[in-house]
């Protein structure tokens, strides 16, 4: 075998190797579909964030818009603050959002699903309450554009994790209930 | 004596310390040797051609088969829950962060480690090491060196094959044979496999295996007593001890990684 052979051997070798490692950070991991930074930040609080992880989707619609990127508690009003990184492109989503957390099947992970509200923006708000009042509006100082998530924005509207335990219970609970009140009768 | 029995355990601990010693110093010795390599890339070159490219062959075939019996055995378990869309997470998590450095460390063990220290052992039998010194040249540089080396480039670039072959058996098997969603096996992939987390997890698990299996190879062939039963004696010595510390450091390694 000439060196040159072996030369052009070897550097097919390199070639499949790092072929290969490109193809499982591309294709088999999530490198290929996770643009990180690439966003925008938002904040919800929830009451209750159990099962949700760093990582998890956040969808509208089914369709993944971003991750979560951070969990942490609030002590004072003890909720959880759930940071999440949406993706630039989708920088349309409207100010009245609502964010839920959801389980993807029965068995599944949580996931966040954000529901479309209104994107009202505050000079009409301003307008319908002052004809309400009998006032003028003042439109000083307030931005006439439809309102949209922006970084940092934070979303008032949540409804935390349903545990199946809290559930249950609740469910118990009012079956004794129902039951007692049907004996007293 | 009655003494002997003690005797003897303290022989075999202490030349099983002088060969460790000898190990370490050895190991220093070849990276102390490395520099000097950038000025002869030939002699690496020549070492990777019959460390990793002629290993090829091996991995390629083991991959596949390994990839398309995880397809085949995962989809039987898995649909009897209804969850045979997760065969691609099964099927890449296993491969990428198991099945993948420890199997190819093994066959790397079989295929390269084997004939490095045969060849090693051999060079010393016949006198060929000696005869380098008798020239000024360093035989721990001029051979050892190269061959270090070209077990420590080859490993992880043969582990990633074997995984991206792996992951494609499974892909012809669940998706081929039995009928998974094309779409589903990719995406639950992309989904549950992290970058960080399990794929550089992978590969720092194949560099380790790397150098420990060429490093014993090396080693067990530069200590060989020169005869040809010394000389078997350590192919088979590398054989068991690489595969054994292979497996080991696998588990160490993954408490380490994987463990909260």
């Amino acid at each position: 075998m000439t060196s040159r052979t072996v030369e052009i051997w070897v550097g097919l070798f390199v070639v499949a190797g790092i072929a290969a490692m490109f193809m499982l950070a591309m294709q088999v991991s999530n490198l290929g579909t996770f643009s990180s930074g690439e966003g925008y930040e938002i904040e919800a609080r929830f009451e209750d964030a159990s099962g949700l992880k760093v990582r998890s989707p956040v969808t509208m619609a089914g369709v993944t818009l971003g991750r979560v990127t951070n969990i942490s508690f609030d002590g004072k009003s003890y909720q959880a603050v759930v940071t999440m990184n949406i993706e630039k492109q989708y920088n349309q989503l409207p100010a009245g959002t609502s964010a839920n957390i959801y389980t993807a099947g029965l068995l599944g992970e949580k996931y966040v699903g954000l529901l479309p509200g209104s994107a009202a923006d505050p000079c009409e708000d301003e307008k319908l309450q002052a004809e309400l009042e009998g006032r003028k509006p003042d439109l000083q100082g307030l931005d006439c554009k439809p309102q949209h998530l922006a970084q940092g924005s934070k979303i008032q509207l949540t409804q935390g994790s349903l545990v199946l335990e809290k559930l249950i219970a609740q469910f118990v609970s009012s079956f004794m209930d129902n039951k007692e009140k049907t004996k007293n009768k | 004596m009655k003494l002997d029995p003690i005797r003897n355990l303290g022989h075999s601990g202490l030349s099983f310390f002088q060969r460790l010693g000898r190990g370490n110093i050895l190991f220093v010795n070849i990276l102390r040797g490395s520099p000097a390599l950038l000025l002869r890339p030939g002699l690496l070159i020549q070492q990777v051609y019959s460390v990793g490219v002629l290993s090829l062959l091996i991995i390629f075939v083991s991959g596949l088969f390994v990839g398309m019996v995880l397809g085949l055995q995962g989809y039987n378990t898995l649909v009897k829950f209804g969850a045979e869309e997760s065969l691609g997470v099964v099927v890449a998590l296993s491969l990428v962060r198991e099945l993948g450095p420890v199997v190819a460390g093994l066959l790397f063990a079989g295929r390269a480690g084997s004939a490095l220290t045969a060849e090693i052992g051999l060079m010393k039998a016949t006198e060929q090491l000696s005869a380098m010194e008798m020239m000024a040249v360093d035989p721990v540089r001029r051979v050892l060196t190269p061959r270090f080396l070209a077990g420590f480039i080859s490993m992880p670039l043969l582990a990633a094959i074997f995984s991206a072959v792996g992951v494609l058996g499974g892909y012809f098997v669940g998706v081929g044979l039995l009928g998974v969603d094309e779409g589903a096996y990719w995406s639950q992939i992309q989904a549950n496999v992290d970058f960080d987390d399990d794929i550089i997890n992978g590969v720092i698990k194949s560099v380790v295996f790397g150098v420990v299996i060429t490093w014993i190879a090396v080693f067990e062939g530069y200590d060989a007593i020169p005869t040809s039963e010394g000389v078997s004696r350590a192919t088979t010595r590398t054989v068991v001890h690489s595969s054994l510390a292979v497996l080991g450091l696998d588990f160490i390694l993954t408490a380490l990684m994987f463990g909260e």
